[in-house]
């Protein structure tokens, strides 16, 4: 695939990868860390005839992008740790009504008002469930500059694959981060989209949510001769409210099947000097490059240390995760948070040993910190 | 001959959840009217309802229908407007909807003048839920959640719209059904955000411990607190006191349309115009 240089920063890279993924329409409100991708893609879709709203509220942001995604549109919207609070009740709507959408947040410091300014990783868990109810979220997190473009790429065509929200995480260090990324070319990911899947024959016969138990609803567009119901309530083929007992409960289960089936299609992780490892480090997002680091001091100091980072969270890489810790018996998660992802590696490895270097005061965790803590284990 | 609504129903979900002599139902068949007289493609249009038993409006009608989330119905039009500026997009909510949870939204969307027709079903009560008082309720009313009697002062939903910056707005009753179905076409025909204020009757969970236990006394007492516009615009303003004009009540033809000034966004960033200025506009703050 050919690449191009780009010097830019984390969240202006986001914007661009929307852009070039066939995104139209952006809503949202501003938010730090998160507002650069608004200012980018402000300037961006107007020029290629979509349309970019700063709304009234987060509410109203996410609540327009799926009222654009229900007409056909790909549609993105992006926030920060209170943003996601106040979206929750939205992305309940988009997973039951099945409106692909991508929203990006920002991580910064939490709960509440929190850290504004600063980097954190204490939104994992909120992106695994951000609304009530039953479904299976698809989560990405990016680990450089290059991965803030290419997952929003990613993320866009799994929500049409999926036909549900797919979060992207970054986080502040990694959207304010500015340099140098090698990224694809805007003709090779627009090559590579697959769009919506779309009913053709008579409008009689057409029945959005009357698929396979592992498949996704296929919505066509609106306005196109195919009218039909959105809702956030139960409902049956033809998406009209209904109590229907197995109707209910095929519903849901297909919420979660249609992603659990085929996690081989979301799975996506790194291993970095992984072969030979002894001990493995599991990190993700910004922390992941301090993990890097900190693996070149340690095996220097002839410590064989690995990293394996996730890059879909969730799911998460549950079978490569219990294939290294079945064979590496130290492990340690380094994580912005307090033991958030690091609960998921104790299910997945089936483990209660596994260690954790946690930081939660706003600041990145540096090398040093995680090679004195190496040494300890 | 009369008029057979069944081509805009869907006569599978009939019966309707309302309840017996509920005021939605004329006013459904009043905006199945006005769409038909206006020769609307039921392709062409979407209608956009949120939570409560006005929300149920969508799933009976046969357009292009969203049933969104409470107080959102707005929000989720804005995007689907947007991205089809060509198209029809109506919004159904009810007073607690509209005016209370997703009275941000409806302030917004008429500030922005965006092409859309609000329909908001003032029945002055959550009906859905049992009788809680919403933000129309009148004062010293019995509600579940007010039963020493409401103290809350009401919205007057029509004066919120103007000020905001509505370009249209009018206030019904389903009292007149007739009357209703021509001041929903002016509605919807108009360009830019019009808010449509539709009296309704709740005599199950208004009415019961309000003294208008039947609908026709709930109707009554509707009857005996509107006005026509004209008769209002004469009276004193101690004759005004406890009514509410109907009619059309504000209409503004020149206003500048939200997806209209996008376009000149779009303009301006494809090279085609300078930026926007103070100077475009003759009302500048």
């Amino acid at each position: 695939m050919a690449t191009r240089e780009v010097i830019s920063t984390g969240n202006e890279l986001a914007a661009l990868a929307a852009v070039d993924a066939g995104c139209m329409f952006f809503g949202g409100y501003p938010l730090t860390p998160s507002s650069e991708i608004m200012h980018e893609i402000s300037d961006l879709l107007p020029k290629k005839g979509g349309v970019a709203i700063q709304m009234e509220d987060e509410i109203g942001g996410i609540c327009a992008v799926i009222g654009a995604a229900m007409v056909g549109q790909r549609a993105l919207t992006a926030t920060s740790g209170p943003g996601m609070s106040l979206k929750a009740e939205q992305l309940g709507l988009a997973q039951m009504a099945e409106v692909p959408l991508v929203c990006v947040n920002v991580m910064r410091g939490g709960p509440s008002t929190g850290l504004p300014t600063r980097v954190s990783q204490g939104d994992i868990l909120q992106a695994k469930n951000p609304s009530h109810g039953d479904y299976k979220s698809i989560t990405l997190c990016a680990g450089s500059l290059a991965e803030c473009y290419t997952e929003v790429v990613r993320a866009f065509n799994l929500a049409d694959r999926f036909m549900q929200p797919v979060i992207v995480l970054l986080d502040e260090t990694i959207g304010h981060m500015h340099g140098k990324a090698d990224i694809p070319t805007a003709e090779d990911v627009e090559a590579g989209i697959v769009p919506r899947k779309r009913f053709d024959g008579p409008a009689q016969e057409y029945f959005p949510y009357g698929v396979e138990h592992d498949e996704p609803a296929v919505l066509n567009p609106m306005y196109e001769g195919y009218r039909y119901h959105f809702t956030g309530l139960h409902h049956d083929k033809k998406g009209y409210p209904t109590e229907e007992i197995e109707t209910c409960r095929k519903l849901i289960q297909r919420l979660e099947d249609k992603v659990a089936f085929h996690e081989d299609e979301v799975e996506s992780f790194e291993e970095f000097m992984m072969e030979d490892a002894e001990v493995m480090i599991i990190a993700y997002g910004s922390v992941s490059l301090a993990a890097k680091e900190a693996i070149r001091h340690l095996r220097a100091d002839g410590i064989k240390a690995g990293l394996f980072r996730p890059i879909t969270i969730w799911p998460s890489p549950a079978k490569k995760i219990k294939e290294h810790t079945d064979k590496i018996e130290k492990v340690l998660v380094v994580e912005l948070n307090i033991a958030q992802y690091h609960g998921e590696i104790q299910r997945a490895a089936a483990r209660l040993d596994i260690d954790g270097l946690f930081k939660v005061n706003g600041r990145p965790i540096s090398p040093h910190e995680i090679v004195s803590k190496v040494k300890e284990l | 001959m009369a008029f057979n609504y069944d081509k805009y129903l869907r006569l599978e979900k009939m019966p309707t959840l309302w309840c017996w002599g509920c005021g939605d139902g004329v006013i459904l068949k009043a905006f199945v009217r006005a769409i038909d007289k206006m020769g609307m493609s039921q392709d062409d249009v979407c209608v956009v309802s949120g939570i409560g038993c006005s929300g149920r409006f969508s799933s009976y009608v046969d357009f292009n229908t969203v049933h969104t989330t409470h107080g959102r119905t707005i929000a989720y039009a804005t995007g689907i407007k947007l991205a089809r500026p060509d198209k029809m997009v109506v919004c159904v909510a009810g007073d607690g909807d509209a005016l209370a949870i997703g009275g941000n939204h409806t302030i917004h969307g008429c500030r922005r003048n965006i092409d859309l027709t609000m329909i908001i079903i003032n029945n002055f009560i959550y009906g859905l839920t049992n009788s809680q008082t919403s933000p129309t309720t009148p004062k010293g009313m019995w509600t579940v959640s007010q039963k020493a009697g409401n103290i809350d002062p009401t919205f007057d939903t029509c004066k919120l719209a103007i000020a905001a910056g509505a370009s249209f707005v009018a206030r019904e009753s389903m009292l007149d059904p007739k009357r209703l179905e021509k001041s929903m076409i002016k509605a919807m025909q108009h360009k830019g955000f019009s808010m449509m204020e539709v009296l309704s009757n709740c005599h199950i969970n208004l009415g019961r411990k309000n003294k208008m236990v039947s609908a026709m006394e709930n109707l009554a007492w509707i009857d005996s607190i509107t006005t026509t516009k004209k008769k209002y615009d004469a009276m004193t303003p101690e004759e005004r006191l406890n009514l509410l004009p109907t009619g059309i009540l504000h209409e503004d033809t020149e206003a500048d349309e939200y997806c209209d000034m996008y376009a000149e966004i779009q303009k301006v960033h494809q090279g085609e115009r300078k930026v926007i200025t103070q100077d475009d506009f003759a009302k500048k703050i």
